[in-house]
Order: structure tokens, then C-alpha cells, then sequence
């Protein structure tokens, strides 16, 4: 298959690696990436913020560059749960806002082709058992977005059971938010503080090596804060799902490209 | 001569009255600030909304039929949000009928007006109440107090509440920011006849409440008791109360006039309504699968408790609410506080934090809309922001209110509010959030500026950000807690280079 990427800001610029492991994946399961550089954002910040008005030339924006290529691609993937869930449930909200219908019509196409990670590999692909090979303990979070607007389910879970040598330990109070909700973070800091404190001592109780997630903000939250805590970085680190999945006998992780490396 | 079309004349629903307990004095995240230091109340919430979490998640785990649940009582909460104006019309009516006296209040102002002349007209010098979210919202027992007639909460919490001259902090448990230790204080500095002996047992507790609350219902001067209720069904005139003490019951029964306060939105259509909402409350709130009391009442039966009946339909912002389309359906609300338990803010910060009586992510979306939010500065403006956007809200919801939806939608007009407001849009966040969209929305700007992000970053030193000085904006809020990744080589800036090699066809040559 010919799929898109669309890495999201966050991955380009803060953790370039989520990209290209999900690049190396794709071409690893025999189909063509292709990477459009007039990709910015999805325009979720914006949104959730309240700042419609202020998506709208960034939905315009995403719509501009993908509507062109819709019929030479059979899929977008998007390595975000809560990017692809902006896509596919607040794109419309946007153009409903600006009261425009033509771009609400060409948000309804582009969404309809738009996937978050493991929805692509289980859904589209069908594929669970990639042939990857991780020798690691991890405990997995499932990020609210992934799990309440896009619901995809266990299908992570369902790829990480398949990994050769994963070591999976269960994570307490897994579906209680890390506290990163966007500008949530920085707007009620102590707030999300005291949550992703919680959800740091969760990730570190379960003795894993990583954390895993599908989604990088939620990540760079939980990996920021556990890098935070624990300067001398022994602790678990935080690694993206794709990290895991794109790791191989012959072309093995290397633990210093996760969200918030080691100290160098 | 030409005519002047002077339109169709309608009254504006107006905002609750200013006096109400709808808001508080500092904005959401000074508040929760203070809150959140405080360690004995982060344990006491921890603890109780837990368990209650996990009671509820058991009952409703054992309904089959739990979705279609819900989806009906949405569909009914529609129903009665769609044709508010006639069902309340015809529950005046049933309620008439029934042997009631209706009362309309457009405010807070009004209904307290209106309970204080009835109770005065009656000689009462103190009055029972039934635990009412409606008159905590309206601040009654202050106004009452204003008139000289005593107020007692015969809720057990609400009791501890008031006696600690404390307010509210959850719906459903409004004492769950106290522990044992705590409400034993409490009562040895209010009951003057208790043994100081008494340890912080609950069973001893809740008798000394009782033996309180015994002497209250046997000598009511006046004999007035005031409650809100859960539900006012339009075609019976029937008002339900659901409750857990059985204190409610003797305030229903005992006292021979019964004012009830009740909010317009807690219509339902039909009695038969009630077998999906007296499935859908309990195992929501107390994750029960009923409640141990339930009492239903419609008007006067001479011979048979209350010989006066008065309703007092409360507006207080409601009609605000419902005049948008977006937000109204948070008035489809039941009071289960089924929402507050799950909330990963609620659960840290408390109920005070939100400054009003309705807490937790049912406040945040009904405190600014009964209200109103009046610019920057008003505490209720930062109440749509006291969300991660999570999500447990809604899947908890009985009625199906999709909260972090609205959250959005009300954050999206506050900030319309201030686009629109000449001079007030240039806020940090205004500036900062413009500036992305113009870059985020050129896509030649766009490109070059993220690969100059690495580069540029490379002059910070080590692999991530530690704290950065609180002079320079919005980043703080993230680094005083946690560290930052350091931009490296952008992913497109790897993307191109790999694109040059694999178009160079001699490079396995030139390797070889």
C-alpha cells in the first residue's frame, strides 16, 4: 500500500525518532511511505484551547495538503491518538464554526482516510504479529484520546502481546490521564502536576524498563516527568508504540532514542 | 411612509442572580494551587471518590442492558429540553390540580424571597431541610438566615457541613473533604450536650447526628420543612427524592407545610420515565442498586403528611443554558456526581477549587453557563479550562452529556467573546496561539522554521530542557515540573537527506 505520513508537529520537530521508526515499520511490512513536506499540524492545540478561529487556517492548511493526493494513497497515518482523534471528530467542529461548507465536506474525505498508528496496522493492514523483537519490560498506557474518541481498544496491546520477548507488567490506574491535555499543562500547571506525579509513581511501581504509548505528547508528559524525578536516570524511559514495533533481531532499539533520552 | 419593524418581543433569559453560590472568588488555577497543597484533603478525596468509583463500576458492570440505559435517558432529557415550556406548563397544572400552590422564580432573589415570606407567614423560627443541590445553589439558608429562621441540614454530611460553617465540596458526599477525626471535632464544637468521650467510630458519629436531628424533628416551631428534589414528573405533578438516611422522609411527612425548591430542568414527562431514571441514579451515584429511600409526593392528602404544598420553580440561568444549542444538554444532568469520582482534577483538587456548588466537570460546564462569563477576569471564564479533556466524564455519564465537548465549545466562545471585544485580544496566549496559526498555516515559513529548530537549540546544553527562568513566558508552566526534549535534527531534515541518497544510483558504487 502507498501511505502518507503525517508525523504531527510534535514528532518532527521533538521526537523526530516516532517518524522514522514508523517509516522503517511500513517499508519493513512492504509498503511505500511517502512524506508531503507542506504538512504543519492538525490544528489541535487550536482547537482544544478554544481558539477555532485560529485552527481554521491550519485545518485549511492539513486539508490542502492531503485532499490532493486522496486518490494516489490508500491511507494517512498519523502516530497519535488524540492527532488522528482531532482529525477525524474536530476538523468538521472547525469548519462548522467558520461556517464554511466546502471545507466541511473536504475534512469529511480526508478524515475518512486518516489513522492513528495501531488502527492502521490491525484495521487496514490486518496485521498484529509485525516481527518485531524487543527484549525489554514495558507497561503500557493507553492515552485518553486513543482510548476514548478514536476507541481503538486493545488493538496496542494486541501488537505488543505479539513482540518476541517483550516482557508486558500491568500498569495501576492505566486509564487515569497523565494530566498533558494540551495547553491544559501549562494553564493549570499544579493541576496537571499532581497528576502526572501520579502517573509517573504508577510507570516506576511496576519495575518496567519503559513506558509505552501511542501517542508522543503524552510521553514527552510522563518521560519529562520521570527524567524530572530521577536525574540519574536509571528509571523507566518512555518510548512511542512504533519504537517498539519498528525494533528487530538485526536492526535492535537503541534505549538512547526514546522521547526524553538518558542523560548523554 | 415607511414602516419600522420593531420584531417579535421576547424577554432575554437572564443569568443567575448575582448572589447566588455559583461562584467563586479566584480563578480555577489559583485555587486548585492551594488545594492541592493540602495533603490531608488529597487523601481524604483520594480515598472516598476511589472507593465510590469502584462501588459504581461494579453495579453498572452487572446491567446488561446498561447503553440502551443510557441512551433512553438521554433521549427523555432531550425530550424535556426540547418542550421545557409546555411540560412545565402542564406539571403547574398537575401540580395544581393535586392540591399544590406553584410558585415561579426567575432568580435566586426571587425564590428566596418567596420561601422567607411563606416560612414567615407561618410563624417558622427554625426550619428542616432535606440535602437540596438547589437551595445550596441560591444560598437559601443564609437568606433565611438574613430573615432571623434557623436553617438545620438534616443531610448527615451537609450536617457536618453546616456545622463546621464549611461549604459543600461534592454533590452527592458534600463533606468528602473530611475525615473522622475531623467530624468528631466538629461535633464536639457544635453539639453541646455530646459526650466528650465519643470516639471518630462512624456509628457513633452518625448516632450523635441522630440524637441531634431527633430532638429537631420532634419540636419544629412553625413546622416548616424546605427540600429540592430529584424529580418533577409533568403529567402526575408527582416530585421524587432519593436519598440514602431517611432523614429526607421525616422532613417530607412530619411537618405539617413542605416547600420545595426545585430546579425547571428536573422535569420528566411521564411517571413510567422513572423506571429508566431510578435504574440509571443509584448505581451512578452511590453505586447502589436502589437507594435505600425513596419518596414520592403529589400536592396534599388531607390526613397524610404536609397539609401545604408549595413548589417553587426555579430559573436561576437556566434558560440561559438552554438557549444554546451546543451547551444546554448540560442541563439533562441527574446530580449523580458520577463525573466528579472519575475526574483526574476533581480527584486532586476537591470541590472548592471550582468556587460553586455544582463541582467537578458538570460544573465547569454548568457554573459559566448559569452565570455567564463576563471577560478575563471573572473566575467562571477559567472554569472550562479545569480539564485535560480526558474523557472519563462522558463514559460515566447516565445521561450521556458529552462534557468535553461542551468544555471546548464554551472555551471557543470566551475566546469569540474576546476576539470580538475590541482592545482585549492580546493576551500571551492570544499573541502566542496567532503567531502558530500564521506559522502552522504557511507551510514554506513553516518548513524552515523547524529545521531550524535543532540548530538553534543546540546552544542549551545536555539532551533535554531543565527549568527555564520564569520570565519568559507560557514554558515555565511546563519545565518548573517536568523536563523538555531538545529539539535534535528535525524529521524532515532526515527524510530529505535519506530521499538524496537513495536518489544517488552510484552510491553502493562509490562504497564498493
Amino acid at each position: 500500500m502507498r501511505i502518507s505520513l503525517m508525523t504531527t508537529c510534535l514528532v518532527d520537530v521533538m521526537a523526530p525518532d516516532v517518524a522514522r521508526a514508523t517509516v522503517t515499520l511500513l517499508e519493513r511490512l512492504g509498503h511505500q511511505v511517502v512524506f508531503d513536506k507542506r504538512q504543519t499540524c492538525c490544528g489541535q492545540m487550536h482547537t482544544n484551547t478554544g481558539y477555532y478561529s485560529e485552527a481554521a487556517p491550519v485545518v485549511r492548511s492539513f486539508v490542502d495538503t492531503f485532499e490532493p493526493s486522496l486518490d494516489s494513497i490508500d491511507a494517512i497515518v498519523m502516530p497519535s491518538g488524540s492527532c488522528a482523534g482531532c482529525v477525524r471528530e474536530q476538523h468538521q467542529l472547525v469548519a462548522q464554526h467558520e461556517e464554511d461548507a466546502v471545507l466541511e465536506e473536504r475534512v469529511a474525505a480526508v478524515s475518512a482516510k486518516t489513522y492513528e498508528l495501531s488502527e492502521l496496522l490491525v484495521d487496514v493492514l490486518k496485521v498484529t504479529d509485525v516481527g518485531a523483537y524487543f527484549p525489554h519490560s514495558v507497561t503500557y498506557h493507553p492515552t485518553c484520546h486513543s482510548m476514548r474518541v478514536l476507541k481503538v481498544g486493545a488493538r496496542p496491546l494486541k501488537l505488543l502481546r505479539a513482540v518476541e520477548g517483550i516482557d508486558i507488567r500491568n500498569l495501576p490506574e492505566s486509564d487515569s490521564c497523565c494530566g498533558f491535555g494540551g495547553t491544559f499543562s501549562v494553564k493549570n500547571d499544579a493541576t496537571s502536576d499532581a497528576m502526572v506525579t501520579d502517573k509517573a509513581a504508577n510507570v516506576v511501581s511496576t519495575g518496567a524498563e519503559f513506558v509505552v504509548a501511542g501517542d508522543a505528547s503524552c510521553l514527552m508528559n510522563i518521560g519529562g516527568k520521570l527524567r524530572r524525578t530521577n536525574s540519574n536516570a536509571t528509571g523507566p524511559q518512555a518510548v512511542h508504540l512504533v519504537q517498539i514495533l519498528a525494533s528487530t533481531q538485526e536492526d535492535p532499539f537503541i534505549p538512547s532514542e526514546t522521547i526524553l533520552g538518558r542523560a548523554s | 411612509m415607511s414602516t419600522v419593524d420593531l420584531g417579535i418581543p421576547t424577554i432575554r433569559p437572564q443569568y443567575a442572580s448575582p448572589s447566588s453560590n455559583l461562584r467563586g472568588t479566584q480563578s480555577f488555577p489559583e485555587a486548585a494551587r492551594g488545594e492541592l497543597d493540602d495533603e490531608t484533603l488529597r487523601g481524604n478525596l483520594s480515598h472516598a471518590t476511589s472507593t465510590i468509583q469502584s462501588k459504581r463500576a461494579s453495579a453498572v458492570r452487572e446491567v446488561r442492558d446498561w447503553q440502551k440505559l443510557r441512551n433512553a435517558g438521554s433521549a427523555l432529557k432531550w425530550q424535556v429540553t426540547d418542550h421545557l415550556p409546555e411540560l412545565l406548563e402542564q406539571l403547574e397544572e398537575s401540580v395544581t390540580a393535586a392540591g399544590g400552590v406553584v410558585h415561579w422564580a426567575r432568580d435566586g432573589d426571587e425564590a428566596g424571597e418567596i420561601v422567607t415570606r411563606l416560612a414567615l407567614e407561618r410563624g417558622a423560627e427554625e426550619i428542616l431541610k432535606v440535602k437540596s443541590m438547589a437551595t445550596q445553589e441560591i444560598a437559601l439558608d443564609e437568606t433565611l438566615e438574613h430573615a432571623g429562621i434557623r436553617t438545620i441540614e438534616s443531610d448527615l454530611a451537609e450536617l457536618i457541613v453546616q456545622l463546621a460553617g464549611d461549604t459543600p465540596s461534592h454533590i452527592l458526599v458534600p463533606a468528602i473533604h473530611r475525615n473522622r477525626a475531623e467530624i468528631r471535632e466538629i461535633f464536639l464544637r457544635a453539639m453541646p450536650d455530646l459526650d466528650p468521650s465519643i470516639t471518630d467510630e462512624p456509628a457513633e458519629l452518625a448516632d450523635a447526628a441522630r440524637r441531634f436531628l431527633r430532638e429537631k424533628f420532634l419540636d419544629m416551631p412553625g413546622s416548616v420543612a424546605i427540600s429540592g428534589a430529584n424529580f418533577a414528573v409533568a403529567d402526575t405533578g408527582t416530585l421524587v427524592i432519593v436519598e440514602s438516611e431517611g432523614n429526607g422522609r421525616m422532613c417530607l411527612t412530619l411537618p405539617r407545610t413542605l416547600i420545595s425548591v426545585v430546579g425547571i430542568e428536573k422535569i420528566i414527562p411521564s411517571f413510567q420515565d422513572l423506571e429508566v431514571f431510578l435504574q440509571l441514579l443509584p448505581r451512578s451515584s452511590t453505586g447502589e442498586r436502589m437507594n435505600p429511600y425513596t419518596t414520592l409526593f403529589t400536592g396534599v392528602t388531607p390526613g397524610d403528611g404536609p397539609e401545604e404544598f408549595h413548589l417553587v420553580l426555579l430559573d436561576n440561568g437556566r434558560s440561559a443554558v438552554l438557549e444554546d444549542p451546543e451547551g444546554r444538554s448540560a442541563l439533562h444532568c441527574i446530580r449523580c456526581s458520577a463525573c466528579l469520582n472519575v475526574c483526574p482534577v476533581y480527584t486532586r483538587t476537591g470541590g472548592h477549587a471550582y468556587g460553586s456548588t455544582y463541582p467537578g466537570p458538570i460544573g465547569a460546564i454548568l457554573s459559566p453557563q448559569m452565570t455567564g462569563m463576563h471577560g478575563p477576569d471573572d473566575p467562571n471564564t477559567s472554569l472550562p479550562y479545569a480539564s485535560s479533556l480526558c474523557g472519563a466524564c462522558y463514559d460515566v455519564c447516565p445521561v450521556k452529556i458529552d462534557i468535553p465537548k461542551i468544555l471546548v465549545h464554551l472555551r471557543a466562545e470566551e475566546v469569540d467573546q474576546r476576539r470580538e471585544t475590541k482592545g482585549e485580544f492580546r493576551g500571551t496566549w492570544d499573541v502566542a496561539m496567532k503567531g502558530a496559526s500564521t506559522l502552522m498555516s504557511s507551510p514554506g515559513a513553516y518548513d524552515k522554521a523547524v529545521r531550524a529548530a535543532g540548530p538553534l537549540s543546540k546552544v542549551l546544553r545536555g539532551k533535554n530542557i531543565g527549568k527555564v527562568p520564569g520570565a519568559v513566558p507560557l514554558v515555565p508552566g511546563w519545565t518548573d515540573h517536568r523536563d523538555l526534549p531538545k529539539p535534535g535534527q528535525s524529521f524532515r531534515s532526515w527524510w530529505d537527506a535519506r530521499e538524496k541518497d537513495d536518489d544517488a544510483p552510484t552510491r553502493g558504487e562509490e562504497q564498493a
